[in-house]
């Protein structure tokens, strides 16, 4: 096995979770196979995050440079043609996350690299790389093959996997900036926080979250009572903020907020993994879903499989009884 | 303003049950309901409502078997003005950058300010189809776009990023945008443009017409094999609760109050 390279993510002066995540995946690929893990950094003053990143890898390279003070999927794109070529890894890795959905498949493109996006798994079958991803929001899992020639290209899924203690303690090497000059036709502007709203559900200790499953506005009232009863607070899956049910900032997930309560009730959630992102860590989870196969019972510890409608408004009564 | 926007035709399995069949290569959808990709629906919108600021022309690019004409006509009643099919048995849809080189071929060489897609197509997932294809165009791209606001020969656009941040980007046009869910309310179609969509353009192109070869984008031409599909262990353990809705929810109303949850 030749070099695994991983692209680190970072964003005003932090690194991305999927970093380390790539790089311990990115290890265990190596371990089996002898290969070596090196991290690449594009960045401006970051060279703290190289040394936290020298923690899980054998080699940091990185380019220190106002022109990458901010991400910018071109400019990334000019330097990693040359950086790649120049290094010419067995395996790239790039965060499956909005900076890596932006750059990797034009990247491929350009380069003409065997790609596959949104992968969750490298396994190794007959000593070839096979990349794991799924389909139908993770109903079925698929097993690719790279063809032809390396340097392969994957987008790989955050929050796949538990990152360890720093174990490593990786070389690290200052490189010149492939890109000279900035570009004109692809400009950062500014970063726009998002709006806050009345309740902060991040520290909220009991939520109740709805999904589309709630199918229209007019149940609302029934979710309502349901949460007035045990004094939880309101918060759902995207389709259900896009559907103008809850305002956005009660979004759980990737692109919304990640909730540690201490209890959830997902009502209608089908759970898609960037809706578990932001709501596994929640200490008990209830699930209430018609389809038996749906992903939120994966990371449930109470589970009824039934129409909402009907078991909803006899939920709300009795616990009115019993804490009423 | 020459806009261009993609749409695809998925099934809806929130709540199918997905069997893999014998060849392990693909599922059985016989018993799926189909309509326009979630993402793409707002794509669709957000081009009518540039169009409808600064003039222009929508054109509607699909990929896919003639069942998704019914979701083709629906976007040129919403406002869209004529529409390209495209159909092939050699096309390969399995590899997002082989159907973005198809998708560029039905673009190319037409005079165009944007393409539109969605930022991610529910059946597939791939996120990729988009930026792909703006390669291939040779165009810039920003995914994942919650906000467009065009100005003369640029585009300032909020892309969204994870726990709600977003970033202000600016593009020189022309440019594809990768567009994400509930960026619009996509609105319904009116009754007179359903009947005037049956009388907008709806051309059907294979592979010769957009003057590809199989070898463009075939599987065998593919630089990534799909090998099997596997229906994966959902590893749980949640205690299921048992019995007719009703007593469902009482039990678990009983479980989590005398288990001191609530
Ligand atoms: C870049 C990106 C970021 C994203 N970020 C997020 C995010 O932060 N948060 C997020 O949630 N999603 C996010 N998504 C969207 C995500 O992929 C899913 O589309 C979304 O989570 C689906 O929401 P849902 O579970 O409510 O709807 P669906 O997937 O449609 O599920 C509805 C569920 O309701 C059940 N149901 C229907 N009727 C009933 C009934 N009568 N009784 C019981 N059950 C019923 C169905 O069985 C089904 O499981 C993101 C997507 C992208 C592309
Ligand atoms: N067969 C197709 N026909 C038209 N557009 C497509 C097709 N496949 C993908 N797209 C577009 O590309 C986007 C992203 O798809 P994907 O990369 O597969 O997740 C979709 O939202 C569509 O806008």
């Amino acid at each position: 096995m030749g070099t695994i390279l991983v692209l680190a993510e970072h964003r005003q002066g932090s690194l991305r979770d999927v970093s380390l995540e790539m790089l311990t995946k990115a290890s265990q690929v190596a371990g089996q196979n002898g290969g070596e893990v090196v991290a690449l950094l594009l960045g401006s003053g970051v060279d703290a995050l190289a040394d936290k990143l020298a923690g899980y890898s054998d080699k940091v390279l990185y380019v220190d440079n106002p022109l990458f003070a901010d991400y910018n999927a071109e400019k990334y794109q000019l330097a990693l043609v040359e950086l790649v070529k120049q290094y010419n890894p067995e395996l790239f890795m790039i965060g499956h996350t909005t900076q890596g959905v932006d750059l990797a498949p034009a990247l491929a493109v350009e380069m003409g690299m065997p790609f596959v996006s949104d992968v969750i798994e490298i396994e190794l079958a007959d000593g070839k790389l096979q990349p794991v991803r799924q389909y139908y929001q993770g109903k079925v899992n698929a097993n690719f093959a790279f063809k032809g020639e390396p340097p392969y290209l994957v987008s790989f899924r955050e929050a796949t996997l538990e990152v360890p203690e720093p174990s490593k303690q990786g070389s690290i090497e200052k490189i010149e900036s492939p890109l000279k000059e900035d570009i004109e036709y692809r400009r950062f502007i500014e970063y726009v926080e998002a709006e806050v709203g009345d309740v902060d559900i991040t520290q909220s200790e009991i939520l109740v979250a709805i999904g589309r499953g709630v199918r229209e506005d007019k149940n609302m009232p029934m979710i309502q009572e349901l949460a007035s009863a045990i004094k939880a607070d309101l918060c759902g899956s995207r389709a259900a903020t896009d559907a103008g049910w809850l305002e956005h900032d009660r979004q759980v997930g990737t692109s919304g907020k990640t909730v540690k309560p201490k209890l959830y009730i997902a009502i209608g959630i089908s759970g898609a993994f960037q809706h578990l992102a932001g709501m596994k860590g929640a200490k008990t989870i209830v699930a209430i879903n018609k389809d038996p196969d749906a992903p939120i019972f994966s990371v449930a510890d109470f589970a009824i499989i039934d129409d909402l409608f009907k078991v909803v408004p006899k939920l709300t009564e009795k616990l009115k009884e019993l804490v009423g | 303003m020459n806009i261009f926007v993609c749409i695809k035709r998925v099934p809806d399995t929130s709540e199918a049950e997905v069997k893999v069949d014998a060849n392990g290569k693909d599922v059985d959808s016989s018993k799926f309901s189909f309509d326009i990709n979630d993402a793409d629906n707002y794509a669709v919108e957000e081009a009518i409502l540039i169009k409808e600021k600064v003039g222009g022309n929508v054109k509607v690019v699909s990929m896919g078997p003639k069942d998704g004409d019914v979701m083709i006509r629906m976007a040129l009643a919403k406002g869209g003005d004529s529409a390209i099919r495209i159909e092939d048995p050699r096309i390969n849809t399995v590899d997002p950058l082989q159907v973005a080189k198809v998708l560029a071929a039905a673009v190319k060489g037409q005079d165009f300010d944007l393409v539109l897609t969605g930022c991610m197509a529910e059946d597939d997932g791939n996120m990729a189809v988009g930026v792909a294809l703006a390669e291939t165009l040779g165009v810039p791209h920003a995914a994942m776009v919650k906000k467009v606001e065009v100005d003369e020969g640029k585009v300032k656009v909020y892309r969204e990023l994870e726990g709600g941040l977003s970033e202000v980007v600016e593009l020189a046009l022309p440019a594809v945008l990768t567009i994400q869910t509930g960026i619009n309310e996509p609105r319904y179609a009116p009754i007179r443009g359903i009947r005037m969509a049956q009388k907008k353009e709806l051309k059907v192109l294979n592979l010769d017409d957009l003057g590809l070869a199989e070898d463009d984008v075939s599987e065998g031409s593919s630089l990534v094999e799909l090998k099997n599909l596997y229906i994966p262990e959902v590893v749980s353990h949640a205690e299921i609760i048992e019995g007719e809705p009703e007593e469902k929810a009482e039990i678990l109303a009983d479980k989590l109050v005398k288990g001191g949850l609530l």
